[in-house]
């Protein structure tokens, strides 16, 4: 069994222009100390996915159906209060903004300790000498002088590095990082990626990484998910994704790295993401792919395998070297 | 200027708290000095009933700074609260609490305290309370301002997203963070009830004579005016430097405690 499991899950939000559909019906699994990638470009409903297991969504428009399950738990149904117990120590979650994502009232070392004593039921000296521990753990010089700092006396990566500290403070079974490196520059960002390698390593954390950033794929995870208007449309092994991506889209992104700009020019995918308030029964990526045929606007593609029985595409005509 | 303004309040304070003890009993009558000008044994004169003026100005600070502080301190105990909950949960109470506030607002302070003080009796007691009242609509409305900015903030995110409770997201993210703009209505409240002390005490909906206030000094003053000019001199100024001075240090704090200001 996996350790998380996602099933059929569909995220509409009540807007004033209608339903949105921010996902689609998705089905995910999680395995123990796994690192896995949501990619897509924005608005496609990773984020969403992934904040629908610790229930982050803003609770009056948001209508979900589906199942979400933690070792064999169902989290949709859960009370509300104890669903309060799940965050922060079974699911954590790492903000893309570092920058704003502490208290700017309390000391770091506080905002820590506040998880510890929260949910491992640790004292005041217990907690503060763990914290010290925690901001260690990711690699913070002179944690000990660093706990009685305020976050505006730390800069962009010492933050994240803090805000990773704190959600894995409880030794989380799942974490959750949307976007952890977008805001940081590019030197932070290795090493606050070798943070995640490393807990995963050393506390055997599954971790959802959200991310648009390809490069931060290949560097990190171990399997991969592409999304495409609330829909999973790839999904595989990273190294076979890199290696032999199938549907166009997945070719797309990777056609518009800077790395595979042709004569310095960047390669983009043509067309708009669709409606997120239709949903008609046509590949949504047809309007914009280049290998589209007629059958692609009779019905919508389902995730089949592969070269690899890991390696899932929803495509009637899939791509690369097959 | 803020130090200025600190300074002022510094002094204000002493005369407060230290005043009434040098000065002794603000009802002692000197009848051999009736209205008299100010002289080494009276330094600022005396009143018709031969009262030290000094000794008046001096207690009648404590009672200025009793209604200026505790009027805002009732309005800030009551305010922030209703301020923080509204905001925060929004829903069907924070409409409901506006309206109120509202309301509140639209009705004339003086009204309310002359009812007050029908009900009540004219006394510190309701001096405080009728301005304490009308401080309320004021630290709702800019505590549910703040709380509807801060409620929206990544770090509330990141408090929920960590498993905090509602109660603890309130006291330790959304309060805190919410204080500078009311420490600044503090320093302005305070002054604004010490006028309304002085206002009510004039009209003999405040405290009562022969308990000295700058207000009720004031009442007595103006029947002397042509004899005996600086019976209301003092405490005029009195009401004027202290006002002046809580407005200062709040603009000095204002500058520091709000960072779009900037320096």
């Amino acid at each position: 069994m996996s350790l998380l499991e996602i099933t059929d899950l569909t995220v509409d939000f009540d807007t004033e222009d209608g339903l949105v559909q921010a996902v689609r019906g998705i089905s995910l699994d999680l395995g123990e100390g796994e690192i896995l990638a949501l990619c897509g470009e924005s608005g496609c409903g990773k984020s969403v996915t992934a904040m629908s297991v610790p229930r982050l969504l803003p609770p009056d428009t948001t209508r979900l159906s589906g199942s979400v399950k933690l070792d064999g738990r169902e989290l949709t149904t859960l009370p509300e209060s104890r669903m309060r117990q799940i965050r922060g120590k079974d699911v954590s979650v790492v903000f893309q903004e570092p920058m704003t994502s502490l208290n700017p009232s309390f000391t770091v070392g506080y905002q820590i300790t506040e998880v510890l004593r929260r949910h491992e039921g640790l004292s005041r000296k217990a907690a503060g000498a763990r914290a010290v521990e925690l901001l260690e753990l990711v690699g913070i010089p002179l944690p000990a002088r660093r706990v009685k700092e305020y976050p505006h006396q730390l800069s962009g990566g010492m933050r994240q590095r803090v805000m990773i500290a704190i959600a894995v403070a409880c030794s989380p079974r799942v974490l959750i990082a949307d976007e952890p490196t977008t805001a940081l520059d590019v030197t932070i960002q290795a090493g606050v990626l070798d943070v995640f390698r490393d807990l995963r390593d050393r506390l055997g954390t599954a971790v959802i990484l959200i991310t648009h950033d390809l490069g931060v794929v290949a560097d990190i995870a171990d399997r991969a998910v592409v999304m495409y208007a609330g829909r999973a449309v790839e999904q595989a092994p990273v190294a076979e994704l890199f290696a032999r991506p199938r549907h166009p889209y997945t070719l797309g992104l990777m056609n518009a790295l800077p790395s595979a700009a042709v004569n310095g020019r960047l390669a983009e995918i043509p067309g708009m993401v669709p409606s997120p308030l239709t949903d008609p029964d046509e590949c949504a990526f047809q309007a914009r792919c280049g290998r589209a045929q007629p059958d692609c606007r009779l019905r919508r593609p389902t995730l089949e395998p592969q070269l690899l029985d890991a390696h899932l595409a929803a495509c009637f005509h899939p791509g690369g070297q097959s | 200027m803020p130090m200025a303004g600190l300074v002022l309040v510094a002094g204000f304070l002493l005369l407060a708290l230290l005043g009434p003890v040098l000065t002794g009993d603000p009802s002692a009558q000197d009848y051999n000095a009736t209205l008299a000008p100010p002289s080494g044994t009276h330094p600022l004169g005396t009143d018709d009933l031969g009262r030290d003026a000094l000794a008046r100005i001096a207690h009648g600070a404590q009672v200025s700074l009793q209604a200026g502080v505790l009027s805002t301190l009732l309005a800030m105990v009551v305010g922030i609260p209703i301020g923080l909950v509204a905001g925060f949960y929004r829903r069907w109470l924070d409409p409901v609490v506006m309206r109120l506030v509202d309301v509140t607002l639209a009705f004339p302070f003086l009204v309310f305290a002359v009812g007050l003080a029908a009900i009540i009796g004219p006394s510190l007691k309701g001096v405080v309370l009728a301005l304490g009242f009308s401080q309320l609509p004021a630290v709702v409305r800019i505590t549910r301002g703040e709380v509807l900015a801060i409620r929206e903030m990544d770090y509330v995110a990141a408090a929920i997203a960590d498993g905090a409770s509602d109660r603890h997201i309130l006291l330790r993210y959304v309060l805190p963070n919410c204080s500078s703009p009311l420490i600044v209505q503090a320093t302005v409240a305070i002054p604004a009830a010490i006028i309304g002390e002085s206002t009510l005490s004039f009209l003999g909906l405040g405290v009562q004579p022969p308990t000295p206030s700058w207000g009720v000094m004031l009442t007595t003053a103006q029947q002397y005016l042509d004899v005996a000019p600086w019976l209301a001199i003092w405490p005029g100024l009195m009401i004027a430097l202290a006002t002046l001075g809580f407005n200062l240090l709040g603009d000095g704090l204002r500058d520091v405690l709000d960072p779009r200001s900037g320096r």
